[in-house]
C-alpha cells in the first residue's frame, strides 16, 4: 500500500495523477497535497483543469492515471505488491463520506422541499435519527440566512437562496473536505455577496479543509492560505495569497491575472 | 323487417346492462390491471437499461422493440396457441401489460435522460446510494414529464381491449356484436359501446390531469 508515512496526512494528496478525454491530456503527472484545515484556492485559465480536479477528488470523474489519497487512505485506486488497483465502490463511498461539494448550478433536488434536501443524506447515508437531523438542519438553515424557508422547494427561492440551501445541505454531512467550484458564477452580480459572507462565515467558524475554485479574488484573499495557479494542468506557482495577488513571480501568472482583474 | 325503426328504446335498455357487464368485468379490468404492468414492469425495464451493462441492456432494447413492432394481436394469438390451457382473460391481461410496458418504457427512459447530469452528481457528492438515487431524486423527477404520455397510453390501450375478440373474451364489443346478432340490433348495442367508451374517456384524462398537478414540484 502506498501510505504516507508522516503522523500528520495531508487532507488531500494527488500523486502522479494523469487525467485525459480521449486524446485530450488534462492533467499530466500532478502532484500536490492540501493539508488539514488548509483553504486552497485554484486559479487558473479557462480550460487548465480546475473543475477537473474537484471532480476527481469527488470521485464523479475516473483517474486516469495515479492516485488519490484523502487522508492518507486511497480514494479511487491503489497500489498493491506493485500493481494499481481500482478500489471497490464501497470503499470509495465510505471515503466520499468525508468530502462535501457546493456546485456552480448548485443542483438541489427540485422534487424536495428544502429541509428534505438537506436532511436526505445525513438520514440514508449516515443513517442519523429524522428529528436530530432536522434539529441540526435547521441549525444550518438559521446559520446561511434562511430559517424560515424549511418548506419552500427549491425553484420557489432565487439563485442566491438555492445556492446557501446546496452550502447547508453540504454542511450538514459535516465534511471534512468541502469543495467549492465556482459557486457564484451563475448568480447575479448583487446576489454574490450574501453567498460570498455565508462561506466567509464557515471559512471563519469551522476547520473545514477546502479547495476552491473561484474568480472572486476578493473572497479568494480573504478565505484561503494558499493559492496555487495552474495553466494546462500543471501548477505553475503556489503562493500565499498576499503575494500571488500582488506580487507573482511568474509571467503567465502576471498575465492571467492582469486578464481577470481587468487592469 | 322493414317496419324495424332505426333506433329501438326498448332494445336499448335491454342491452345496456349487458355492455355495462362486459365493459366493467372485461374491458376496465383488463385496463385498469394491464396498465398497472405496464406501468411497473415499464419503469423497471427503463432502470434496467440505463444501469446494466451494455450486452444486457441491449438485449432488452432489442425485445422491446421487437414487441413494439409488432400487432397486438399477434401477441395475444401466440400466447393463446401457446398456453391454450391458460383462461383467456389472463392471457389478455399479461400481454397487454407487456405490450404497453414496452411503449411505457421509452417514455420513462426519456424521462429519466432528462433529469440533468448534476442531479446524479449531487446525489453522488452526498455518498447516496444508487438505489436511493433511483428512488428519490431521479424516479420522482422522470415521473413528473411522463405523467401525461404514460396517460395517453392508458387511454390507447382502454381503446385497443377489443382485440381481445381475437382470443374468445366476451368484452364490451363482443357483447354487443352477440347481442345485436341474436336480435337483429345492431345499431343500439353499438352506438351504446361507442358512448360507453367516449364517456369513460373523459374522466379518464381529468384524472391524468389532477395526478401531472400533484406531482409538479411547486404547490
Ligand atoms: N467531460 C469532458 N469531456 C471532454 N473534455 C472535457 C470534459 N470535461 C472537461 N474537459 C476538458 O478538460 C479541460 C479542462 O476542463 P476544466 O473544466 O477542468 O477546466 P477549468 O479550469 O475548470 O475551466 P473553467 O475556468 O472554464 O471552468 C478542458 O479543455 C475541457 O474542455
Ligand atoms: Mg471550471
Amino acid at each position: 500500500m502506498v501510505r504516507d508515512t508522516s503522523q500528520e496526512e495531508p487532507a488531500i494528496r494527488f500523486q502522479d495523477v494523469n487525467k485525459s478525454f480521449g486524446d485530450h491530456v488534462v492533467l499530466d503527472q500532478l502532484n500536490f497535497t492540501v493539508n488539514k484545515g488548509d483553504r486552497v484556492t485554484l486559479i487558473g485559465p479557462s480550460g487548465s483543469g480546475k473543475t477537473t480536479i474537484l471532480r476527481l477528488v469527488m470521485t464523479l470523474e475516473e483517474l486516469t492515471g495515479g492516485y488519490i489519497f484523502i487522508d492518507g487512505q486511497p480514494l479511487t485506486h491503489d497500489l498493491r505488491d506493485g500493481r494499481r488497483v481500482e478500489l471497490k465502490e464501497k470503499h470509495r463511498n465510505e471515503v466520499r463520506k468525508r468530502i462535501g461539494m457546493v456546485f456552480q448550478q448548485f443542483n438541489l433536488f427540485p422534487n424536495m422541499t428544502v429541509i428534505e434536501n438537506i436532511i436526505e443524506a445525513p438520514v440514508h447515508v449516515l443513517k442519523v435519527p429524522k428529528s436530530q437531523a432536522i434539529t441540526r438542519a435547521r441549525e444550518l438553515l438559521d446559520k446561511v440566512g434562511l430559517a424560515d424557508k424549511e418548506h419552500a422547494h427549491p425553484l420557489e427561492l432565487s439563485g442566491g437562496q438555492q445556492q446557501r440551501v446546496a452550502i447547508a445541505r453540504a454542511l450538514a454531512m459535516d465534511p471534512e473536505i468541502l469543495l467549492l467550484d465556482e459557486v457564484t458564477s451563475a448568480l447575479d452580480p448583487e446576489i454574490v455577496g450574501e453567498v460570498l459572507e455565508v462561506l466567509r462565515e464557515v471559512a471563519r467558524t469551522t476547520d473545514i479543509t477546502m479547495l476552491i475554485v473561484t474568480h472572486e479574488m476578493q473572497f479568494a484573499r480573504d478565505v484561503s492560505n494558499r493559492v496555487l495557479m495552474f495553466d494546462s494542468g500543471s501548477i505553475v506557482e503556489e503562493a500565499s495569497p498576499e503575494v500571488m495577488f500582488t506580487q507573482p513571480t511568474e509571467q503567465r501568472t502576471r498575465d492571467f491575472l492582469a486578464a481577470v482583474l481587468g487592469d | 323487417m322493414n317496419s324495424r325503426p332505426l333506433w329501438d328504446w326498448d332494445a336499448a335498455w335491454e342491452v345496456l346492462p349487458l355492455l355495462l357487464e362486459a365493459f366493467i368485468t372485461v374491458t376496465l379490468y383488463v385496463t385498469v390491471v394491464s396498465s398497472f404492468i405496464a406501468a411497473v414492469l415499464g419503469l423497471v425495464l427503463a432502470i434496467a437499461r440505463r444501469s446494466s451493462p451494455r450486452p444486457i441492456s441491449a438485449l432488452i432494447g432489442l425485445v422491446s422493440n421487437v414487441i413494439r413492432m409488432t400487432p397486438i394481436v399477434v401477441q395475444l394469438l401466440f400466447a393463446y396457441y401457446i398456453f391454450l390451457d391458460a383462461e383467456p382473460l389472463l392471457i389478455g391481461v399479461i400481454i397487454f401489460g407487456i405490450h404497453y410496458a414496452t411503449y411505457m418504457s421509452e417514455v420513462y427512459r426519456a424521462g429519466i435522460d432528462a433529469v440533468p447530469a448534476g442531479q446524479w452528481e449531487a446525489a453522488t457528492a452526498l455518498s447516496m446510494s444508487r438505489r436511493r438515487t433511483w428512488g428519490a431524486v431521479i424516479v420522482p423527477q422522470a415521473l413528473r414529464a411522463t405523467v401525461p404520455a404514460l396517460g395517453n397510453y392508458v387511454i390507447s390501450m382502454f381503446k385497443d381491449t377489443p382485440f381481445l375478440i381475437a382470443i374468445t373474451v366476451t368484452e364490451v364489443v363482443r357483447a354487443a356484436q352477440t347481442y345485436g346478432g341474436n336480435h337483429f340490433t345492431y345499431i343500439e348495442a353499438i352506438t351504446l359501446t361507442g358512448l360507453i367508451f367516449l364517456l369513460s374517456s373523459y374522466p379518464t384524462s381529468l384524472l391524468i390531469g389532477r395526478l401531472e398537478k400533484r406531482l409538479a414540484y411547486t404547490n
